[in-house]
């Protein structure tokens, strides 16, 4: 195992997001905290709660998970787009490297980067509701998953996509719908009765949902259903990158 | 002298359906300066990217230093440092870190001390913390070169290192790289340019439409490089070369009005002066004389002819 090239990679990667810090974190800072204004306490406030949690309260984990989406896909997909993008890609593909140790590099860093942002988004909904995490190893272990997971889901993208056009295209025209029409801001018993089984569709349904149990012990499907989703989820991801890998697929000819 | 890097029947088709090695077959001696010569679109750097592990082969094996490419990659990347003819640099890394990180990827540890005296041979020393966006050209290629030797490789590629290159740093790249030859280290590049293969290369290989159409030391290519042709046109038509002039190596043309002779600068005698002596005595009048050097073209073109 080539350790020392995982960690520069990864350090390469961090230092990247150290030397933006401030759009890295103000920028998920501050949207999330519109959303808490706005739906939390403008909206929220005449808003009924949702199973006995206040509405305010009831978004939160939808609001992380929303941030973890948008950051974990943003932040590995450039990561690989970037030198592929550059040329300097040409260093890593030639250098004593298994496929294993690129992910690990690349997608170690990104899925670092939003857990990060992660937590200070939920230290920010604290300043605005008030938070109770019933299961906190649970919650950990679905922010872990889910970073690792959608990070992986990036670097895909950022793989595939040969323009920046198409780098901006799946996270806009893909995962922003699925995070709002996933039950971030409404529980999906809410719905009419036709529109709950499409959702079921949803795979960030599963996500939000065994999230919010962590919190506050109520879910739209069962956890188990959850987990499942997320790791059957990580699988396809990783089988997709490996394929790529193997095939050389835009990065080799 | 052991052969460092063995190539066998390679071939390389790329998806386009393009053909851009053919049938390669080159030892490569462990501590030679080998120089690749071919004009744009010969394959050059679609071989050198096969064995550095760029581009998948079609066919064929390569070895590096018994190792092969593809099963013992790592074995074969790690000893071999790349400096790719495309000046591809990470815009906003600084020049130590950027050096340090390549040396990274190749697994070694870090090592301060060397990459500093690294930077102070490749005159960017004083350069170390500005970021890669705000050097020229010359140095982004320094810093190139800097990478390739981050990790001690015992194979250093380098493509087309001379392309926008000042004569000064040309005169560095040499010094450069002549230390490395002395530290053992095996050089193979690539260029356009005869002069730069006489310059440094032991042997010298030519690459054309992706076949190679010859691998040779350098001094016994430069005898080859040292024709020079004599033309002499005439005033008037001939049909026939003169009874007198049959012992000279000479040729005729088409029309007539040509006559040539072939020569070596380097050799003991050129036979001008008897030839011209001949020619005088002959009833030839001359319109004009010219000499022309046979260049890397006309070489290229012999050899493409001969091959076809
Ligand atoms: N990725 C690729 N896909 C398809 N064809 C390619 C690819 N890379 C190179 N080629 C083709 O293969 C041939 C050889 O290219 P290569 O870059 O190896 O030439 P070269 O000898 O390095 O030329 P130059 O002196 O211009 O650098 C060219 O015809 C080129 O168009
Ligand atoms: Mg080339």
């Amino acid at each position: 195992m080539n350790i020392q090239a995982v960690k520069v990679i990864y350090q390469h990667e961090m230092m990247r997001t150290w030397n933006t810090i401030f759009q890295s974190i103000a920028s998920p800072v501050l949207s999330t905290s519109l959303y808490f204004i706005v739906f939390g306490s403008a909206i929220g406030s005449r808003m009924q709660s949702i199973d006995g949690v206040p509405y305010g309260s009831f978004i939160v984990p939808g609001l992380v998970m929303l941030t973890l989406l948008t950051q974990s896909i943003a932040n590995a997909s450039f990561g690989i787009f970037f030198p592929k993008f550059s040329g300097t890609i040409y260093e890593v593909m030639s250098a004593p490297l298994s496929h294993f140790e690129i992910l690990l590099g690349y997608v170690g860093a990104a899925a670092t980067k939003s857990f990060i942002i992660g937590g200070i988004i939920l230290a920010t909904s604290g300043f605005f509701v008030d938070l109770q995490i019933l299961h906190p190893v649970w919650m950990i272990s679905f922010l872990i998953l889910t970073c690792i997971s959608f990070s992986l889901f990036g670097f895909i993208i950022g793989l595939w996509a040969d323009n920046f056009e198409k780098l901006q295209l799946i996270p806009l025209l893909v995962i922003t719908p699925l995070v709002f029409l996933g039950g971030s801001f409404y529980s999906v018993d809410m719905l009419p009765a036709f529109w709950q089984k499409v959702t079921l569709f949803n795979p960030v349904v599963y996500l939000i949902s065994g999230f919010r149990w962590s919190f506050f012990g109520i879910s739209d499907v069962s956890v188990g259903m959850s987990l499942a989703m997320i790791l059957l989820f990580l699988a396809i991801c990783l089988a997709i990158v490996a394929w790529m890998f193997k095939t050389g697929y835009r990065l080799k000819s | 002298m052991k052969n460092i890097i063995s190539i066998k029947n390679l071939c390389k088709t790329y998806n386009t359906g393009h053909e851009a090695l053919k049938n390669i077959n080159l030892d490569i001696k462990e501590g030679e300066i080998l120089a690749l010569l071919g004009p744009n679109g010969a394959g050059k750097t679609t071989l050198i990217s096969t064995i550095c592990g760029l581009v998948s082969p079609s066919s064929g094996k390569i070895t590096v230093d018994g190792f092969d490419i593809i099963k013992n990659y790592r074995e074969t990347r790690s000893r071999i440092g790349l400096v790719p003819q495309e000046l591809s640099i990470a815009a906003f890394d600084k020049v130590f870190e950027t050096l340090s990180f390549s040396r990274g990827l190749f697994g070694k540890k870090p090592n301060k001390g060397y990459i500093e005296q690294l930077l102070k041979d490749l005159s960017l020393f004083d350069k170390k913390d500005n970021e890669l966006r705000a050097l020229s050209g010359g140095m982004k290629r320094r810093v190139l070169i800097g990478k390739a030797l981050s990790h001690e490789p015992r194979i250093l590629f380098l493509d087309e290192p001379t392309a926008g290159v000042d004569v000064e740093l040309r005169k560095d790249m040499w010094k450069i790289i002549d230390r490395l030859r002395k530290s053992g280290v095996t050089i193979i590049l690539t260029t356009h340019y005869i002069e730069e293969a006489e310059e440094i290369a032991d042997r010298v290989g030519v690459i054309s439409g992706g076949k190679l159409l010859l691998i040779e030391e350098k001094k016994d290519l430069m005898q080859k490089m040292g024709q020079k042709q004599l033309i002499i046109e005439l005033k008037k038509s001939i049909s026939s070369i003169p009874e007198s002039l049959t012992s000279y190596d000479l040729s005729l043309s088409n029309n007539g009005l040509f006559l040539s002779y072939r020569y070596d600068t380097r050799g003991e005698r050129t036979g001008i002066t008897t030839l011209m002596k001949a020619i005088n005595n002959s009833e030839l009048e001359l319109k004009d004389i010219q000499t022309k050097q046979s260049s890397l073209e006309d070489i290229f073109v012999n050899l493409v002819k001969e091959s076809a």
